[in-house]
């Protein structure tokens, strides 16, 4: 989503109404509620509803945490357009000539009460896609050695993909997703992309196979709604339609990953060790050099039965 | 009401940030189906605060260039005001290398060098550039390829948004715990044979604050009520450069990559209070020199929160070494501020960042009570435990290296100690309706005083009595108040929301609860340290005191609003405690 800096940036009308799309679980009911908030320059729509939450109304449901767009918790849908509340200013969605803002929960999630959703599903089709690196060398990956090798330029192949926060306003944007609730979601295939674009990654095939199946990727209709909602840049409907070219290309056997990353050979000595610094007084009969090589030890059976 | 249900597993995880999550793949990698591993988090798993660590991860990658363990340990050490137990230290050293090849291995995007190696960049307080780091969002990378490394193996069950209320412990052992079901209202009986307190810190009791609203303290408060001693309380981090009004993190990797602290008249400051490391000088350094030049005039006001700041300055890095190096740090000033650091620098005043005290663990996380003495199958991992690696102050990019090595050993040591014992233990019948009693209460009382209000002004004594500079007086104030503000909650604490289904307003009160414990700790702990060291920065004795204080606090509940002290020896192994200069 690119973020409009003017709009942000002014001063939002002095009093808004906050309309809130409103569940409640253990009656069935569902409202619009309405609240009037005093707001002020800078003023967030999550900052709105901690106000609301604290002076107003404390039975308002809704999920936050960092509030600085990075855990993901507070995704809703804000004047019909999913967004996450901690990073939407007030004066970007209401104005003098229409002081109101409409909060909904995500669309395509199951409401649980209020604004807040089940992710229960979404969290499995995130997990069936194999969201990890996958490898031959299992007893490296469990007891490395050194570091695979990753250049720049190989990090950048699937690094805008790896700035997902999970936060699902790209399967709530979804046309699709809307009608078709087994499909994977862009969310879900965008992570798929990004464990295949990796150098270190690989069973890619795998993950291939996954995909390579009725109702996957060929679903998807470009509609890009994914791509611009996504608060992080990520660029999901980029991942499918890269996706798409890579099975394809699989598929006809013309897809070979160009490189598996391997693991960096061990670093010739190049300088000396830099020197502690002289008010580092050693107790009497410490040998640094002997702590500098000793292996670590964990008593296990001492800690355990002590 | 019902009775209350119960779950069980072999070993179960409170906390799903760094820690819990590093604890539970260790679980999983190493021992299997062997082990059956519950993880409970009041947010949904990949969601704790520690997303929010921004710069780096310390660990000595390439000896070959000249870094050693010793510096790495001695670097920490001094950082700490020599307050950290250096074989602790020197473990988290010798352990950290591999953690960071681990994460590498299983998919982390670590910033890298041209030829493929991983890149390390300059920290406050190290002498050597040892942090590693994902461009600047380091933590948030960290949870996303651990949690994602969990979701490869099975013989696990997740209790995304459950929130745990009490732990229990008799005859020396954990037996069980209670957390509240969000989706039905009921509290659960978690048995297991042991279990990994992973909870995080408490900056949440200061209004300016970096971290997330989920920080409340909550397992440091249920190992307080359970009668576990709380180390080192006093000590809280403030971080230099905490965005006004918000406290959203600055991160030092703006300093670290060569940023500039500007007071009013336009001077770089800090050559009169760090002239060798200047903008780099450790943590409580930096925070009290800004809060001089602010206190003695240098600073500037903002005109709705009242804050009065300093400036960041990064515009002579220039647009593209900003957008390369600190893109996190340029869309938050720009979304949250409206400030683009290209050409305007940043407000920034000390905040509530880190608490460096915890739970009472020795070096390898085992939770101990006030005599030394192993709680069996207890063990507790990452901020919420003081082990301690960071005494009286943290070097940045060391929490995050904690946080790992804690996670693997209180895993490895909990699945371990769950393969040597038959069967989990439980609570007694009894205790498990005075759990439902203690929690309902509250839903129960049918007027009363919001806990909003108790947190707010909770945060705002916190804010003002124990911030960067503290004094005897002032701090005696703060704990009285903190006391009042603790008998109006027993007394009146109210919930308006009667539901049994994502009551979060219930979930808000103890949390409230919570808070007032963790507290009172920090504020009584601060009281009797009547000495200057670290973060604990005291007008009224501005200077270190290693005869009379060379030595960690152990804080006891006692009666309903008191706490008892006991003090420890700090294990110096390595080095002697000398004068701290940067």
């Amino acid at each position: 989503m690119v973020f409009d800096l003017k709009a942000a940036t002014r001063t939002p009308p002095r009093v808004v109404r906050i309309r809130v799309r409103r569940y409640n679980p253990e009656t069935g009911s569902s409202w619009w509620q309405e609240y009037e908030v005093e707001t002020y320059r800078g003023m967030t729509v999550l900052d709105a509803l901690l106000k609301i939450k604290a002076e107003r109304d404390h039975s308002l449901v809704f999920r936050y945490s960092c509030r600085m767009g990075v855990c993901g918790s507070c995704g809703l849908v804000v004047n019909k357009r999913p967004r996450l509340a901690c990073q939407t200013q007030i004066a970007e969605v209401a104005s003098e000539g229409r002081p109101v803002v409409e909060l909904e929960p995500l669309y395509n999630f199951t409401v649980l009460r209020d604004l807040a959703t089940d992710f229960t599903e979404f969290f499995r089709k995130h997990r069936f896609v194999k969201p990890y690196i996958l490898r031959r060398d299992v007893r490296e990956r469990e007891e490395p050695t050194l570091e695979y090798s990753q250049t720049p330029d190989e990090l950048a192949e699937y690094y805008e993909y790896s700035l997902c926060i999970s936060c699902g306003l790209c399967d709530a944007a979804c046309p699709v997703y809307a009608s078709d609730p087994n499909f994977l979601g862009p969310q879900a295939l965008a992570q798929a992309y990004r464990y295949i674009a990796d150098t270190r990654d690989e069973l890619w095939e795998e993950r291939l196979r996954l995909l390579d199946v009725e109702g996957s990727i060929f679903k998807c209709h470009f509609a890009a709604t994914c791509s611009a909602v996504c608060p992080k840049m990520v660029d999901p409907a980029g991942a499918i339609q890269r996706l798409r070219s890579t099975l394809l290309k699989y598929k006809v056997r013309v897809y070979r990953k160009t490189r598996v990353a391997k693991v960096v050979p061990p670093m010739e000595k190049r300088e000396p060790q830099k020197p502690l610094p002289p008010e580092a007084t050693l107790v009497e009969g410490v040998d640094l050099k002997l702590l500098e090589e000793e292996k670590p030890v964990i008593p296990v059976e001492k800690l355990l039965t002590s | 009401m019902p009775g209350v249900e119960s779950v069980e597993h072999d070993v179960v995880i409170v906390g799903s940030g760094i820690a819990g999550l590093r604890a539970a793949v260790e679980i999983k990698r190493v021992y299997g189906e062997r082990v059956s591993v519950g993880v409970i988090s009041k947010v949904q798993l990949m969601r704790s605060h520690s997303v929010a660590a921004e710069g780096g991860t310390a660990a000595v990658l390439y000896r070959e260039e000249g870094d050693s363990f010793s510096l790495h340990a001695w670097d920490t050490v001094k950082g700490s005001d020599f307050l950290a137990d250096q074989d602790a230290v020197w473990l988290m050293v010798k352990l950290a290398p591999e953690e960071m090849r681990l994460l590498e291995h299983w998919g982390i995007p670590w910033s890298r060098r041209p030829d493929g190696r991983i890149a390390q960049r300059a920290f406050g307080g190290h002498s050597f550039n040892r942090a590693l780091y994902a461009a600047d969002k380091t933590g948030f990378y960290e949870m996303q390829t651990l949690y994602n490394k969990l979701l490869e193996y099975d013989g696990w069950e997740r209790y995304d948004e459950w929130f745990v209320t009490n732990i229990n412990i008799e005859e020396g052992e954990f037996r069980g715990l209670y957390a509240l079901n969000p989706r039905d209202g009921n509290i659960y009986l978690f048995k297991a044979k042991a279990a990994i307190i992973a909870t995080g810190g408490a900056g949440r009791i200061y209004n300016f604050t970096t971290y997330s609203h989920s920080v409340t303290g909550d397992g440091l408060a249920m190992a307080f009520r359970a009668g576990l001693p709380l180390k080192d309380m006093e000590f809280v981090q403030f971080h230099p450069t905490g965005l006004v009004p918000s406290g959203i993190l600055i991160s030092e990797a703006a300093r670290g990559e060569g940023g500039y602290l500007i007071n009013s008249k336009g001077e770089r400051f800090m050559a009169r209070y760090a002239p060798q490391r200047m903008e780099l000088a450790p943590r409580d350094i930096v925070s009290r020199a800004m809060m001089t030049e602010i206190m003695e005039g240098r600073g500037f006001k903002d005109p709705v929160s009242g804050l009065e700041y300093v400036l960041l300055d990064l515009r002579h890095l220039g647009e593209d070494k900003i957008n390369e190096k600190l893109p996190a740090i340029r869309e938050i000033a720009l979304k949250h501020a409206g400030i683009d650091p290209v050409e305007e620098p940043i407000p920034v005043r000390p905040v509530a960042h880190y608490t460096m005290g915890g739970i009472h663990t020795d070096t390898y996380y085992r939770a101990l009570d006030v005599e030394g003495k192993w709680i069996r199958g207890l063990f507790v991992a990452g901020e919420a435990a003081a082990a301690s690696v960071h005494g009286a102050n943290r070097l940045g990019s060391n929490s995050t290296t904690e946080c790992l090595v804690s996670g693997r050993i209180a895993g490895m040591l909990a699945a371990e100690y769950a393969l040597r014992v038959k069967e989990a233990r439980g609570p007694s019948r009894e205790r498990s309706l005075a759990e439902e009693d203690w929690v309902y209460k509250l839903v129960r009382r049918e007027s009363g005083i919001p806990s909003y209000q108790i947190r707010r002004e909770l945060q705002e004594t916190m804010d003002t009595r124990f911030y960067v500079f503290r004094d005897g007086d002032s701090m005696r104030d703060g704990a009285l108040k903190i006391i009042k503000l603790r008998e109006a909650m027993r007394r009146e604490g109210y919930v308006e929301d009667k539901s049994r289904v994502y009551n979060t307003d219930l979930i808000l009160a103890i949390e409230t609860v919570n808070m007032l414990d963790v507290a009172l700790v920090i504020a009584k702990s601060a009281i009797a340290r009547t000495e200057s060291r670290g973060a604990h920065y005291r007008l009224d004795y501005p200077k270190r005191d290693d005869v009379n204080w060379l030595k960690h606090t152990l804080a006891v509940r006692y009666g309903e609003d008191d706490v008892s002290l006991s003090y420890e020896p700090v294990r110096i192994t390595t080095w002697k405690p000398t004068e701290r200069r940067y």
